[in-house]
């Protein structure tokens, strides 16, 4: 087989990052490749560097596509070589039909006025290529996830596709679909359309792949060929394999009794009603001790935080919340506070911080009645909580009335913990707590995170990062597709372990 | 009432010599706002011949923007959560129509009638909060429901009539002034020193002492804020401005104590004004809404209820609008089913001239305040120099346009 597409030695940086150290992937005219790595290796970064969304010049290294090189300046550019990505987030738009999707951008017109007949007939032809039993009317915000999926690959397939990229393809879907949507792929094999899929399913990835290689760190670790066998836990061992980059600071105290008790949580997701997002999950937290809860993006571990954090996720909540053995009322974030349980957001940008605020008004948010006497604000002793948490947390600004916007990633998640710990919480939930800050703050904030188990108070570390996790963490529980699979103590956890479980479902 | 609230934004002492040029720009808008307002007073002071500063224009001034002011209370604080409210014209008709019916058509006392009014401005107000605090219909489509539902049914209350006279006692909200507590002989000696007819004796009382209030309020905030090491302007700025606005606080009410004292309307602007500053700057339900326009999502979970401080807010837009609505019933002695048309337009440009963001979380009310009277001027002073209607809604036009660009030039600048 000749080479389609080979990458030699890409280099991407970002201010203060290395996303892609010297990354070389080949890939086969008519194989299946699968690339594999942790969240955050740099998988999804190389996809848009092919592609085009990091255009030519903003990274080095070389892209050789049908034996010529090419320098890609958007997708559009990519796009008509025959390179078409499909997103983890589908690019499709709700309210429009399949067939006015799969041709949005590529109407089927002449001199602007659309041909619906042509458009209809094509799109049935390529719902057939494909297997879709619908028509091509049918509004795409009434079909659900997998169906949409193959629309998007019927997409793909009108526009002539040479090399199909699938960005963690079956992260949403159910068994069963994500069963067709494999044997879809090689189906197109056969047809000689060449498929690059990233995955974390090493089950799938042994089903479809021909070729695999392991990215991790930014940089290759592997290229295995399937006819030598793929072993499982070879690939594993290379996605995790990594000396220890961060440090983590001591923790001396041992944890008491059970704090937060969750029991029999269950969850739906608020728009598609029939999916299960939360499927029985129990799990307690210690006083002083820090509990991680590992997974991967998409398996719930977000939305099992905010929908035990006010219901602020979800419909068709049930399960019951204690502290201290008291049941405790969590149906709205207020009365969630008031039980003393705080939740650190992921995404603090958009869920955490009112941005063109100051740390001072950010910092007193979520208890103003602290600061305030039969409802009217004591603007000094608001400034002097401020000043209290930024030396307590070393925020870095010189003065409390800094716009939050202007601070740095670290310093903005300081005072995101400001806010909460203002609350004084009993039980924390930190979603993410180190995502996109820099080593010396993560360094600080892991600091801040064994101080407040030193004091008693029982912390709930979601994370991406298994290093960090088991770093940091006493107990680690692992979630997959909305259950919590395992209960790992410190000393059985290791990232081939967490991995395993959960590559393995 | 200090112009320009600097406290949220100060800045260290940092002791160089360039401060007042640097404090000035990173607060262009509001000093902006302040000398924009200076600026048009004495263009047009200047080209109508002293008309404009005259006691009688003065008095003309407060009593046309009275119901203005009084709606951009209300507007700046649904600006603020994110919202905008169109239906507060004819909200306000509305209002007035109903006085006028119960009034003059069912002879009820003016006490119940003023009641039941602002009972009902409330209602209304819960009625359009309600679909979109609770139901996320987006407020510009439910009041713009509202707008068109309660310009009918002023047409239906009146059935296509005007309304009026009120009674005596109701024309006095809005066209009567607070009477002279001073023997009569006190002001004329006054008068004789300043040579002129006549000089009300508590208005130029309570000009200064309104005056000594706000410089006291300004030099102990000052105080506070040295005392917890933060200093917001720099001294001389500090002096000019607190010079500027006592002098023309000072100037204003002798003018008024020349003619015929202060109007009941201006007493009730003052103290609606000072009201909501502080209730909008100093209270925990007035930071929540801050909070709500500024990032909704971190707000709800921040333990804030959102769906009901949206609620309050078109609670409190009604209140006002009814408020508005009877202030321009008794003005104009009348009720009219055109009573009110497209003045939600001009509340809305007040609000966005006095700097608040279409986007939510942004804003103040005196800049409200500010940019209310800076419209109202704009109009009065181009009718006296007789320029027509044609001319002066386009050059409205333009100054919203101005500020608005002038907001988004200096944000675009610092960031």
């Amino acid at each position: 087989m000749s080479t389609l597409l080979e990458m030699r030695d890409i280099t991407k940086e970002f201010p203060g990052v290395r996303a892609l150290d010297r990354v070389s992937v080949s890939v086969r005219q008519g194989e299946i490749h699968a690339i594999c790595g942790e969240n955050g290796a740099g998988k999804s970064t190389l996809m848009k560097v092919l592609s085009g969304i990091y255009p030519a010049g903003s990274y080095d290294g070389e892209i050789i596509f049908e034996d010529e090189p090419v320098a890609f300046r958007d997708i559009r550019d990519s796009e008509d070589r025959g390179i078409i990505i499909i997103h983890q987030e589908l690019a499709l738009i709700p309210q429009l039909s399949i067939a006015e999707n799969i041709f949005l951008g590529n109407e089927r017109a002449n001199r602007g006025v659309i041909d619906w007949h042509e458009t209809n007939k094509r799109t049935e032809a390529l719902l057939a290529k494909v297997g879709l039993k619908e028509p091509p009317t049918t509004k795409v915000d009434s079909i659900g996830v997998g169906k949409q999926q193959l629309v998007e690959i019927a997409k793909a397939l009108s526009k002539d596709v040479k090399l199909l990229i699938l960005d963690e393809p079956t992260a949403a879907l159910q068994e069963s679909d994500s069963r067709k949507l494999l044997d879809l792929m090689l189906e197109l094999q056969s047809h000689g359309v060449t498929c690059i899929i990233i995955s974390h399913k090493l089950g799938e990835v042994r089903y479809v792949a021909d070729t695999v290689t392991v990215i991790r760190d930014g940089t290759t670790i592997s290229t295995l060929d399937a006819s030598e066998g793929l072993s499982e836990n070879r690939i594993v061992r290379d996605m995790v394999g990594r000396d220890m980059t961060h440090r983590f600071p001591e923790r001396t105290h041992q944890p008491g009794e059970v704090l937060m008790e969750v029991e029999g949580w269950n969850v739906w997701h608020p728009e598609h009603t029939e999916r299960q997002v939360i499927k029985n999950a129990s799990f307690k937290v210690r006083k002083g001790e820090v509990v991680g809860i590992a997974g991967l993006m998409g398996s719930g571990r977000t939305e099992l935080a905010m929908s035990i954090f006010g219901h602020s996720y979800g419909r068709n909540i049930s399960g019951a919340v204690s502290i201290g053995g008291k049941p405790i009322d969590v149906s709205s974030a207020d009365r969630a506070i008031d039980a003393g349980i705080s939740y650190v957001t992921e995404d603090r940008k958009s869920l955490g911080l009112v941005l063109d605020e100051t740390i001072r008004f950010n910092t007193t948010l979520a208890n103003l009645e602290g600061v305030a006497s039969a409802g009217v604000l004591d603007r000094n002793e608001e400034t002097r909580v401020a000043e209290k948490f930024r030396d307590a947390l070393n925020i870095r600004t010189p003065t409390v009335f800094q716009k939050v916007v202007n601070l740095s990633g670290g310093n903005q998640q300081k005072v995101v913990l400001a806010k909460w710990l203002n609350t004084t919480p009993q039980v924390l939930i930190l979603d993410e707590p180190t995502r996109g800050i820099d080593v010396g703050a993560k360094y600080e904030i892991y600091t801040i995170i064994n101080d407040l188990a030193a004091q008693g108070k029982g912390v709930v570390m979601i994370s991406s990062e298994m290093p960090e996790l088991i770093g940091m963490c006493d107990r680690i529980y692992v979630m997959n597709e909305g259950k919590l699979v395992a209960d790992l103590s410190a000393a059985e956890a290791s990232q081939e372990r967490i991995m395993s479980l959960i590559v393995n479902e | 009432m200090a112009l320009v609230q600097g406290e949220d934004t100060a800045e260290r002492t940092s002791g160089s010599g360039k401060r007042v040029g640097e404090y000035l720009a990173s607060h262009l808008r509001e000093y902006g706002l302040l000398f924009a307002l200076i600026a048009i007073m004495l263009f047009f002071q200047i080209v109508t011949d002293g008309t404009l500063l005259s006691a009688v224009n003065i008095t003309n001034l407060l009593l046309q923007n009275s119901y203005i002011v009084i709606m951009a209370l209300g507007m700046l604080v649904v600006i603020v959560s994110g919202n905008i409210d169109l239906s507060v014209g004819s909200v306000m008709g509305f209002i007035g129509a109903l006085a006028a019916v119960m009034m003059v058509h069912l002879h009820q006392p003016m006490i119940v009638a003023v009641a039941v009014c602002l009972i009902v401005g409330g209602l209304i107000g819960a009625a359009q909060g309600y679909w979109i605090a609770y139901w996320r219909i987006p407020s510009f489509i439910v009041t713009l429901a509202g707008m068109l539902v309660f310009r009918g049914l002023s047409l239906w209350l009146l059935e296509g009539q005007s309304v009026g006279p009120f009674p005596r006692e109701f024309q006095v909200i809005a066209n009567g002034f607070v009477p002279d507590v001073f023997p009569a002989g006190f002001g004329k000696s006054l008068a004789g020193l300043f040579d002129v007819r006549n000089v009300n004796v508590l208005a130029l009382l309570v000009g200064a002492v309104a005056a000594a209030a706000l410089i006291w309020i300004g030099m102990r905030q000052r105080a506070r804020n040295r005392a917890y090491g933060v200093l917001d302007e720099p001294r001389g700025l500090f002096v000019a401005r607190n010079a500027i606005v006592t002098a023309a606080l000072i100037f204003i009410t002798y003018k008024l104590s020349t003619f015929r004292g202060l109007p009941n309307v201006l007493i009730t602007m003052a103290v609606l004004t000072m009201v909501y500053a502080f209730l909008t700057q100093n209270t925990v339900i007035g930071r929540r809404v801050y909070a709500l326009g500024g990032n909704s999502k971190a707000a709800k979970l921040s333990g804030i209820k959102t769906e009901r401080l949206t609620f309050l807010a078109f609670v409190n837009m009604g209140v006002l609008a009814a408020a508005a609505g009877m202030v321009f019933a008794a003005r104009l002695n009348t009720a009219t089913p055109k009573a009110g048309f497209a003045l939600e337009l001009d509340v809305i440009a007040a609000v966005f001239i006095g700097g608040a963001s279409m986007s939510g979380g942004v804003g103040t009310i005196v800049g409200a305040v500010v940019g209310a009277f800076l419209m109202g001027v704009l109009n009065n002073g181009m009718s006296i120099m007789g320029i027509g209607i044609d001319y002066q809604q386009m050059i409205k036009g333009l100054v919203l346009l101005a500020a608005v660009v002038f907001d988004v030039y200096n944000k675009q600048k610092q960031s």
